[in-house]
């Protein structure tokens, strides 16, 4: 297969500056809200206001899940991820499996396969030590159905009342197999825009929990690693797939909007196409909130060459956790950095980035 | 989903869209009260599939954007106290007052919750004694009920650390002061369909008469706003005026009487101000004289409040029906859902932000 010669990175400040207002000059007494961490416009805005300027390099420029490194004429990915979530514990898994899985995709939607995790754990005095060594199995087996290992770590200890339990990070690295190039700023006119299960499912199985809207459901969280199905994914169409993202914070409509800023394209989507469970649709309706922004664990969006769309919806359908897969929409040219929906009784809007998190409505 | 799909099928919403067309003959300004309905037009992108006689305007029903900016300022100023746990529904939360938000004095320390039901509200109060736990009860007469039940289930179980702040609105005297004044543009209402689930509709018969404008009664699904609108167009291209209701699977002419009692017996209407439009005799709820001692206004003296609204905001002429959120000189520069300067912008039911969400391209 011809190795691919990555696309020239587009100027990267013309690009956001088209998508949104200029960067606002930090006031003395701004602070930090929940919402810069929601992966909407907030979480953007800190990335481009305090992150990029501060850190400022190529590969950071990408902007991608994981950064990747030549090294010794391998192709490595590089990627980290921390992870808060509360409750520790919930229906379907736990900070210790989503925090592996999370970073597993992270790499995998670079196209790599896990060559190794680092784990750090920041612990909250008190917690019970059954709890951790709870986390650390989880992690372990999350890790070893990924066929990778825990290979160091670190763990700090902080005062009662200045954790939640346990936050954990997981970086990993990983390696990119040769001739593919996974990158937001491949997505093209007429390339097809898959997903590869039920979206919405982690975010509204978490959220059911959450004090002040619990309510009752046999939903769990979709957390998986998705590296075996991207393998399988890429050794069969190689090439023809030129984007891989997991949707988790900021939902399918904040990625693909991500996308459609960084490769200058315009995306559009098709309500009645998106596979939402009934579960999660109740939930939605009754709460207003809309499941494209809900949060995804153990999903990824591909965006593919149209000539191989078919192939690799196949492809994903074969596998385990793709089994729910569907395509929900296309490339377009223009609007440039735009995502459009085709609403279910045939109108159209456009999907923005929210603000911060959604909030449930009055009535 | 069963419920939800009927009320959304293309083919059925194309029939109405060309049956509106065939009816209409000349232009018509419409106004939906609710901003869940305009949420819903623009969500659905039904704004772009009518025939252009019809003009669609976005009526007060946003609670969370005409509760006035000094009872905003008053939320405020209670939930930085060190003892209290303010609760709100989500929507209030990116709210600005005149200098922050109650997401901002969450991040500042401030207790602040956000609850999906005021009795979860009743609920917080139990559990923390030592606590003064304040719900903010804003909403039409839809929520009214459920935050009355609230105040009657702390009196039941003797709560003294439970209040509310209450700000509550009533759709019919916002009707009457948009059709009494000069200005008025709209020809027609689509009638909130859940404020009449509570409420009935008598309470509208007599603005039909007075005004000799028609009134629908409407859902919030995309096909029960389509025919709300048809329902509005026919009305008005034959001459007549009057409620009719096209909300039949939820609605009837006299409302939900147990809801209706309870809302009696703990509130009592007030004069209220909205925002942006000012001072409408009658058309609120205040907590009755025996519920005073959960009424957070009379508990905490927050001082005099002096309050700063924004100049360039026209929040209140868009909920009145004269000008639409993208015909504000600010709109999508100066204000946007990160530095909004008014309500609508950021509230889930306000039409700047469903102008914002889906159609600003």
């Amino acid at each position: 297969m011809a190795e691919h010669t990555p696309p020239p990175a587009p100027d990267l400040g013309a690009a956001l500056a088209s998508a949104s207002c200029p960067v606002p000059v930090p006031s003395a007494g701004e602070t930090i809200l929940m919402a810069h961490g929601g992966g909407g416009r907030l979480t953007q805005r800190l990335i481009e206001s305090i992150f990029l300027p501060g850190f400022d390099n190529p590969a950071l420029r990408e902007l991608h899940d994981g950064a990747i490194l030549e090294a010794g004429g391998v192709r490595l990915a590089f990627s980290t991820d921390s992870f808060v979530i509360h409750p520790l514990f919930f229906p379907g898994g736990d900070i210790g499996s989503l925090a592996v899985n999370g970073t597993v995709n992270d790499l995998a939607m670079c196209g790599a396969q896990p060559l190794a995790l680092s784990a750090g754990l920041i612990l909250e005095e008190g917690l019970p030590i059954a709890d951790l060594a709870r986390i650390v199995a989880s992690m372990q087996r999350a890790a070893a159905g990924a066929g990778v290992s825990i290979v160091t770590g670190d763990t700090k200890v902080v005062d009662r009342g200045k954790g939640d339990g346990v936050f954990v990070n997981v970086t990993g690295v990983g390696i990119v197999p040769p001739g593919i190039v996974i990158s937001p700023r491949r997505a093209a006119p007429g390339d097809v825009v898959l997903v590869s299960g039920e979206i919405a499912v982690h975010g509204i199985a978490i959220m059911s929990l959450r004090e002040g809207l619990r309510f009752e459901t046999t939903l769990e969280s979709d957390t998986a690693a998705l590296n075996g199905l991207v393998k399988d994914l890429l050794a069969a169409a190689g090439d023809a797939v030129h984007v891989l993202r997991d949707p988790t914070r900021g939902g399918v409509a904040s990625t693909l909007h991500e996308i459609a800023t960084q490769a200058g394209v315009g995306i559009r989507i098709e309500e009645a196409r998106l596979p939402i469970g009934e579960e999660v649709r109740g939930a939605c309706e009754i709460l207003g909130l809309d499941p494209l922004y809900v949060a995804n664990e153990g999903k990824c969006l591909v965006i593919v060459a149209r000539e191989a769309a078919n192939e690799a919806l196949a492809l994903l359908k074969a596998h385990p956790l793709g089994r729910s897969a569907a395509a929900i929409g296309e490339v377009l040219a223009e609007p440039r950095g735009t995502v459009l929906l085709k609403s279910r009784i045939g109108g159209q809007r456009i999907v923005d980035l929210l603000t911060g998190e959604q909030l449930p409505r009055i009535c | 989903m069963k419920f939800v799909d009927e009320y959304r099928r293309e083919a059925d919403a194309q029939a109405f869209v060309r049956a509106i067309r065939a009816k209409v003959t000349r232009p018509w300004t419409l106004m939906e009260i609710c901003g869940g309905q305009t949420h819903t037009l623009m969500r659905s992108g039904i704004d772009r599939m009518l025939p252009p006689e019809i003009t669609l305007v976005h009526g007060p029903g946003c609670p969370v954007c005409v509760t006035p900016l000094t009872q905003i300022d008053r939320a405020l100023a209670i939930a930085q106290r060190r003892n209290v746990i303010f609760t709100s529904f989500g929507d209030m939360l990116r709210v600005p007052g005149s200098r922050t938000d109650l997401l901002t004095v969450k991040a500042k320390g401030g207790d602040v919750r956000m609850v999906y039901s005021p009795l979860d509200a009743v609920t917080l109060a139990r559990q923390n004694p030592e606590k003064d736990v304040v719900f903010f009860a804003v909403g039409f007469e839809t929520t009214a009920p459920a935050n009355a039940m609230a105040v009657k289930r702390a009196r039941q179980l003797g709560l003294p650390n439970f209040s509310v702040l209450a700000s509550h609105v009533l759709v019919p005297p916002a009707m009457e002061a948009i059709l009494s004044s000069p200005a008025n543009r709209v020809q027609g209402f689509l009638l909130a369909g859940h404020v009449c689930t509570i409420m009935g509709w008598t309470e509208y018969e007599p603005l039909g008469v007075k005004y000799r404008i028609p009134m629908v009664v409407t859902g919030f699904e995309p096909l029960d706003l389509l025919q709300g609108i048809f329902m509005a167009v026919d009305a008005l291209e034959n001459g007549r005026h009057g409620v009719e209701n096209q909300y039949v699977r939820t609605v009837s002419r006299d409302g939900n009487r147990v809801a209706r009692a309870v809302v009696n017996e703990v509130f009592e209407p007030c004069d209220r101000a909205w925002r942006g439009i000012g001072v409408i005799p009658q058309s609120g709820y205040r907590l009755r004289p025996e519920y005073a001692p959960f009424d957070a206004t009379l508990r905490f003296d927050v001082g005099a409040i002096t309050t700063e609204e924004p100049k360039e905001c026209i929040a209140g002429e868009i909920m009145q029906g004269l000008k639409r959120p993208n015909e504000c000189s600010a709109f999508g520069t100066r204000c946007t859902p990160e530095h909004p300067l008014g309500a609508p912008m950021v509230s889930s039911e306000g039409a700047c932000a469903a102008y914002w969400l889906y159609a600003k391209a």
